[in-house]
């Protein structure tokens, strides 16, 4: 069968198992603990244990070792499960069943057994176990279809080759191939195949992306295939996909961090203050071991330094409560289970196809509830994308479809610009630009199965093609009476108007790409003609045609585009025999080359696409998707600067911002194009520099008058080719300069078009923008494989589930199916998120304070002798059980504002943005009223204690008993100031709150009312009844806990609601309606809730 | 399916939460339910000054007759304060607190005549109060054995070590051990009333009642039950150093002697802050027309034992720095 691989076989192919699991069973603890503790968090905790462990602390080292332990386990259970899953999902890889070739005979291996070089059988529906070269089909074409729906989403069926002259007998092959080493691009492959044929002179082919079936790919249309493996297992280009997608990280992280630096300071600062006051006041005699309380003879003997060492570690215990564990536990809880509402979300489920929103990472919920710049695609995105052939125009008559009865061919003629009174062009050039519509695509006529008796109508015929611009062009030629009728072993046929069949050889197709901006096909037609057709924007056909066509067609051209249409060029050539000849043997040699196969290729197709006849143009219109006009307002009035990014033209771009209503009538275009920079008598660089310097006056000036931007709004609108002469400037600090201006002025303007970009380019946009000063948020929408770079580029990553494949889903952060859609997620839930983030954080920090605060107090009155005020029962469950669950509510259920009012007042937006409510400004205010609670509370009760009689029958308390008191005020304090602040209370708020509170009133009942036989000491014993047996413990509870609210209370009633911000939209002086007519309670509400949390 | 259906990401033991979703809950509808479409209906309470401040009036309406209330006991209110530390020349504890810190096997009393202004009209609880005194010092509170407290014979005859250096003597196990027990307050009030007619009256002062029911009857039991021989269960154990007795024979009462003796409960419940008191006994009101105290002359006499001077203890009397204060005090409520 294949007896020359293995002369080749380098020693070093790794096997077909497919790894995507972290542990095996015997290394997951040892493996998952030490990356656990990698984590700062958890090894500080960690540390704080073992002190605890080593040395004589205050507190058992249960405390802190319950809780993390609890942390560590909760994670490792879920890393273990999610690792189950990998294991479960390689297993069913690896262990999958394929039929090999060897000797002549077909055996079962399993998957993971497969080697390079391998000759390999696949049935028809199977997915392919690694990447093959394909070398026979059963189709008799030599193609065979595939779906590689599960690698980047695209479900139509695309076309791969058998490398030519082997697909005849591949038992008695002798071949080798050389292919480049693997890289993950899965549309680039480059190799060559060298076959030995008894003895006669090696034949050479080439291997390109055509010939290479990718692991996860899934053979369709064709019984079966044979193929030989080139890259298996970890070195598949599926495998080297799937591997390290970047992390984001939200500013809410950065923030806790920032605030646990803060905390760490204090705690080391309160251990340093507590540990000197301590060797202050044992300085005087007597004091450090009176006659009541004598060392023990180990401690007397214990080195100084290292009793002071030994102490500051145990205050650093006794305070280490102030820094939360529970905190990340709940953060990651808040998160994960609040992403569950966005693919709950019924209003995202698009009934079309059938989907809500998917949410690929829970990380960033809160993040967007801070985006400040949006980055949006305009096909597919703002638009539907869905192609409606709307007219064209051949030679210089417009040609609009209105009717097929209305006419006998359907074609009519309406007036256009040129006014030539109804004549219509030459029957011949009209055909010619309809065969050229016909040809000169990609298109596959969808295969109707079998099962299906009836064909379907020739209207709903089905075309599969990866641009839906083509599919439209189809469509429309054949509502003038020219039907694509498939492509069959390099023929296509087609249906003319009379009914003929016309039958083509295909002999090149010369591949659309973005930088071209065209493609071509070259065909041989039945009478011999060779002809090129090339269709692609005018902006590359226009200089490839001559001139004095191109003045018939621009006219229609530029109106198109500027109604918002997509507008291609058609243009065709003859190609006389030797040219053909020439242009095949370039492009076979282009093709075979190892290296460099693109430029090459590059320079045949411009070579071959000169000098060709411009016969027409035709406009295709992209509706805009459904309220995308009002989403971009809700965005822009929630005070986002969107910014259009597409590789569309100019006039198409900005006809489209328009009807988004990113433009407005009184909007000021600031432009910096080619055009623009085209000035007669300067050179460009120049031009450039005046422009630059000119519009950053001009915004400039707008924005010092007024802070608020509605008296004038500017646009501005960027090229590609502009773009990158300002990033790559020639001189070095000419490029910073102009960067910056070209920033500055950006961030002045309401909307910023970006048009004729590639995709790296809006990657480099996005970079810029997000590493700007103040470093804003960014946010980028996308829908197709061209925004990949910039989803993944911004802050937080958008797919649209649209109809260029899943691409952009797969790498986005969130999908939605719709751009309207984006209103909701941003306005209400990234503004809920926010809120509710923000406020879990401050809290958490906030009821750490206040319950350590009291201890540090104590120590100023226990001889700093690290004396606990509280029972450790009640400092390891604080965090735990008493005070959690209600913030996990809150963090969840809470909606300050409800979401009907967020969606109508995109203004609201604003007054979270900019990390508001996680500043420096909101986190003294939660550390002063820590600080003042903490005061309260242990002042308060010291008030109480120095009475002795505190029950009626004279019996005093101890200390147990001045904690516990603490506590329960702590607790009630704590808990009803979240109740305070939470302005949305379901059943389920009332149900963790109240049974916080009966929860801790109980367990401080059955912690106490029992003689636990493993305590050595019973500190707790009845000393809450004692305490509720108290008249004055409950009035000193009652008002304490009133004491400490108060500010709160008096602060949320007497504090004046903000003036409602005055700009509502971008239009002028108009307010908007709506806010105008909402109720005056709501809006009281609204607006002073916002600010109250 | 692939390997594909799932990113594999995470890091550094970060816990990262892919979101729900990915081929599973695809082409499903989500639920209408209002939890999952955060529509639960929700009482929004809107705190305005005008919703508020009614709330305040009633809860300040109730509090009222609470602050009456409270205001008519506090004036009921009396206290009288004694100071009988004896560190000042004057004081009738002078010779007392001198010889005792000299001399350490004497018993010392001392009397100090007092007048009442006010006749103390119904139970008179008497604390003894002590300033600057570390009960609740960490290596103090925990100096103590719950165990052998409540109990238990394996700890009383090996006490947990928590109580060193109070945990053995001679090689006998204290009992009960620790620094609390050992440095318990054992001075002797006793509360004359000088009739004008001439007699002495002794008040009787009631010491059962001053701790808690539960410490008395749960939280700290005689070992060998109580109908036991508390001396030939203490067989074996020695007596806290400070002490002159042993623990079964600090009352008469068997119903308050041993661990189960109200003093020595009281003085286990360590005090929350360094200056503070303690109740000692309580003055029951006889009969309902006569005060309780009346008006007149009393004296109150010291037998001022506590705390037996070692050495240590004299170090501290002579450094005069760190002197515990002791006060006398009746407390009344009511």
């Amino acid at each position: 069968p294949c007896p020359a691989n293995e002369v080749f076989i380098p020693p070093k192919f790794c096997d077909n198992r497919i790894v995507s699991s972290k542990y095996t069973v015997w290394n997951f603890l040892p493996k998952n603990l030490f990356e656990q503790f990698r984590r700062i968090a958890n090894f500080y905790f960690l540390i704080i244990f073992l002190v605890q462990v080593i040395v004589d602390t205050p507190t058992s080292p249960v405390t802190s070792g319950l809780p993390l332990f609890f942390v560590i386990t909760v994670t490792a259970i879920k890393q273990g499960y999610e690792d189950w899953l990998r294991h479960k999902a390689d297993n069913e890889v690896n262990k999958y069943r394929v039929t090999v070739l060897e000797d002549g005979r077909r055996i079962r291996k399993e998957s993971e057994k497969i080697k390079v070089g391998d000759v390999l059988e696949v049935e028809e529906n199977e997915t392919f176990p690694c990447d093959l070269i394909l070398l026979q089909s059963s189709r008799d074409d030599g193609t065979c279809f595939v779906t590689t729906a599960s690698l980047d989403g695209e479900s139509n069926h695309k076309t791969h080759y058998t490398v030519p002259d082997t697909e005849s007998d591949v038992e008695s092959l002798n071949a080798t191939i050389e292919c480049e080493q693997p890289q993950p691009d899965l549309y680039k492959f480059v190799g060559r195949m060298h076959i030995y044929k008894n003895n006669e002179e090696p034949v050479l082919r080439s291997l390109g992306p055509e010939n290479l079936l990718l692991k996860g790919a899934t053979l369709k249309n064709t019984q079966r295939i044979c193929g030989v493996a080139v890259y298996t297992g970890m070195e598949t280009k599926m495998a080297l996909n799937y591997q390290g997608k970047s992390q984001k990280r939200s500013v809410v992280e950065k923030s806790i961090n920032a605030f646990l630096l803060v905390y760490l300071c204090i705690l080391v600062s309160k251990a340093l203050v507590c540990t000197t006051l301590k060797y202050v006041w044992q300085s005087k005699p007597g004091q450090d071991e009176p006659w009541y309380n004598e060392k023990t003879k180990k401690e007397k003997e214990t080195n100084l330094y290292l009793n002071m060492f030994t102490d500051f570690l145990s205050f650093m215990v006794l305070f280490n409560f102030i820094i939360p564990v529970s905190m990340y536990v709940t953060v990651e809880m808040q998160k994960f289970l609040g992403s569950f509402f966005i693919s709950w979300d019924k209003d995202f489920f698009d009934s079309e196809i059938k989907e809500g929103a998917l949410v690929n990472t829970s990380d960033l919920n809160e993040e967007l509830g801070q985006v400040e710049y949006v980055f949006t695609d305009k096909t597919g995105t703002l638009t539907q994308n869905n192609m409606e052939f709307i007219e064209c125009c051949i030679d210089g008559h417009q040609y609009k479809y209105r009717d097929a009865s209305s006419e006998v061919d359907g074609f009519c003629v309406t007036d256009g610009p040129v006014n030539r009174l109804q004549q219509k062009a030459g029957r011949e050039r009209e055909e010619l630009f309809l065969r050229a519509l016909c040809l000169c695509h990609t298109v596959q006529v969808k295969e109707s199965t079998e099962q299906e008796v009836v064909p379907p109508p020739e209207e709903q015929r089905g075309f599969i093609a990866s641009s839906p611009d083509e599919i439209a062009l189809v469509k429309g030629a054949m509502r003038y009476g020219f039907t694509f009728l498939g492509l069959e072993s390099k023929t296509m046929k087609l249906l003319n108007r009379n009914n003929d069949v016309e039958i083509y050889d295909l002999l090149h197709v010369l591949n659309f790409d973005p930088v071209r901006r065209r493609m071509s096909v070259i065909v041989r037609s039945k009478s011999g003609d060779t002809l090129l057709f090339c269709k692609g924007a005018d902006s590359s056909i226009f200089p490839r045609v001559r001139q004095e066509e191109v003045e018939r067609i621009r006219m229609h051209v530029e109106r198109n585009a500027k109604e918002g249409y997509r507008t291609l060029c058609v243009a065709y050539k003859y190609l006389s025999e030797e040219e053909y000849v020439q242009v095949d043997s370039g492009l076979r040699e282009a093709r075979l080359a190892l290296q460099d196969r693109e430029q090459k290729l590059m320079a045949v197709y411009n070579q071959v696409e000169t000098g060709m006849n411009l016969i027409g143009a035709t406009a295709v219109e992209d509706r805009l998707q459904e309220e995308a006009a009002a989403t971009m307002e809700a965005l822009q009035g929630a005070g986002m600067k969107i910014w259009v990014l597409t590789g569309d033209k100019m006039e198409t771009a900005k006809s489209t911002c328009y009807a988004c209503r990113l433009f407005q009538r009184n909007t000021e275009l600031l432009e910096l194009t080619v055009r623009t920079l085209e000035f007669i008598g300067k050179r460009r660089e120049d031009q450039l520099h005046d422009l630059l310097l000119e519009y950053h006056k001009k915004t400039n000036l707008s924005s010092l008058y007024c802070r608020s931007w509605s008296t004038q709004d500017y646009g501005f609108i960027v090229d590609g080719a502009t773009l990158s002469m300002v990033l790559n400037s020639s001189s070095e600090n000419n490029t910073n300069n102009y960067k910056n201006l070209f920033l500055q002025i950006c961030q002045n303007c309401t909307t910023v078009l970006c048009c004729r970009m590639a995709p790296l380019q809006k990657a480099q946009i996005v970079k810029m923008v997000k590493n700007s000063k103040g470093s804003p948020i960014t946010l980028s929408v996308g829908d197709g494989a061209n925004d990949v770079s910039m989803i993944l580029e911004a802050h937080v990553g958008i797919g649209i589930k649209g109809k260029e494949g899943r691409q952009a889903v797969r790498n986005s952060d969130y999908a939605i199916p719709k751009l309207k859609h984006l209103k909701k997620l941003l306005l209400a839930h990234g503004h809920l998120y926010y809120v509710r983030i923000a406020h879990l954080v401050q809290y958490f920090f906030y009821k750490n304070l206040c319950f350590i605060l009291p201890q540090f107090l104590y120590q100023f009155f226990c001889g700093y002798s690290q004396q606990p005020l509280y029972d450790a029962a009640y400092l390891t469950m604080y965090n735990i059980c008493f005070t959690s669950m209600p913030i996990l509510a809150y963090s969840l259920l809470e909606q300050h504002i409800s979401i009907e009012i967020l969606l109508d007042n995109a203004t609201l937006y604003r007054e979270i943005g900019k990390n508001a409510m996680l500043r420096w400004g909101p986190f003294l205010y939660w550390t002063l009223l820590g600080v003042f609670h903490g005061l309260v509370f242990f002042f308060g009760v010291w008030f109480l204690f120095s009475n002795p009689a505190l029950q009626d029958n004279g019996q005093v308390f101890g200390n147990w008993s001045y904690g516990t008191i603490v506590f329960t005020i702590l607790v009630f304090t704590v808990t009803l100031k979240l109740a305070l602040d939470t302005r949305h209370w379901t059943w389920i708020n009332h149900f963790v709150i109240w049974g916080s509170l009966a929860f801790y009133v109980f367990f401080s009942f059955f912690w106490g009312g029992v003689i636990w036989p493993f305590m050595s000491q019973q500190r707790l014993y009845f000393v809450f009844a004692n305490m509720l047996s108290s008249v004055s413990a409950w009035l000193v509870i009652i008002m304490l806990i009133l004491l400490s609210l108060l500010p709160e209370i008096l602060y949320v009633v007497l504090h004046k609601p903000r003036a409602p911000h005055a700009r509502q939209s971008s239009t002028g002086g108009l307010q908007s309606p709506r806010s105008s007519a909402r109720p005056l309670l709501m809006r009281t509400f609204s607006d002073e809730s916002n600010t109250v949390i | 399916m692939m390997a594909s259906s799932y990113s594999a990401k995470d890091e550094d033991g970060h816990i990262t939460v892919s979101g729900p979703g990915g081929a599973a809950l695809r082409n499903k509808k989500p639920e209408n339910t209002a939890f999952k479409q955060q529509r639960l209906p929700a009482w929004q309470p809107i705190l305005t000054a005008g919703t508020v401040l009614p709330a305040f009036f009633i809860i300040g309406l109730i509090f009222i007759p609470i602050g009456i209330g409270l205001y008519v006991t506090s004036n009921n209110i009396k206290e009288f304060e004694i100071d009988y530390t004896g560190d000042d020349v004057s004081s009738p504890c002078y010779n007392c607190a001198e010889n005792f810190s000299w001399n350490s096997t004497k018993f010392c009393t001392c009397t100090i005549p007092f007048q009442l202004d006010q006749p103390y009209e119904s139970n008179v609880f008497m604390y003894y109060g002590l300033s600057n005194f570390y009960q609740n010092h960490r290596r103090y509170v925990k100096s103590r054995d719950d165990s052998q407290l409540n109990g238990n014979m394996e700890s009383l005859k090996y006490p947990s070590k928590e109580c060193e250096p109070y945990a053995h003597s001679d090689n006998k196990p204290i009992a009960p051990c620790g620094a609390i027990a050992n440095s318990m307050f054992n001075d002797t009030l006793e509360l004359v009333y000088n009739d004008p007619n001439g007699t002495n009256v002794s008040i009787s002062l009631v010491s059962t009642g001053i701790a808690w029911w539960t410490d008395k009857h749960v939280k700290f039991r005689n070992p060998g039950g109580s109908n036991a021989n508390l001396s030939a269960v203490f067989q074996g154990t020695a007596k806290p150093v400070n002490w002159r007795r042993p623990v079964y024979e600090l009352d008469a009462d068997p119903e308050n002697n041993g661990f189960i003796n109200e003093d020595f409960i009281v003085w286990m419940r360590t005090a929350a802050l360094p200056t503070f008191r303690k109740l000692y006994r309580i003055i029951q009101k006889k009969n309902n027309m006569a005060p309780t105290l009346p008006r007149g002359n009393y004296t109150l006499k010291v037998v001022y034992s506590i705390l037996k001077a070692t050495d240590l203890n004299s170090v501290i009397w002579m450094g005069k720095s760190a002197v515990s204060r002791i006060r006398f005090k009746f407390f009344q409520v009511r």
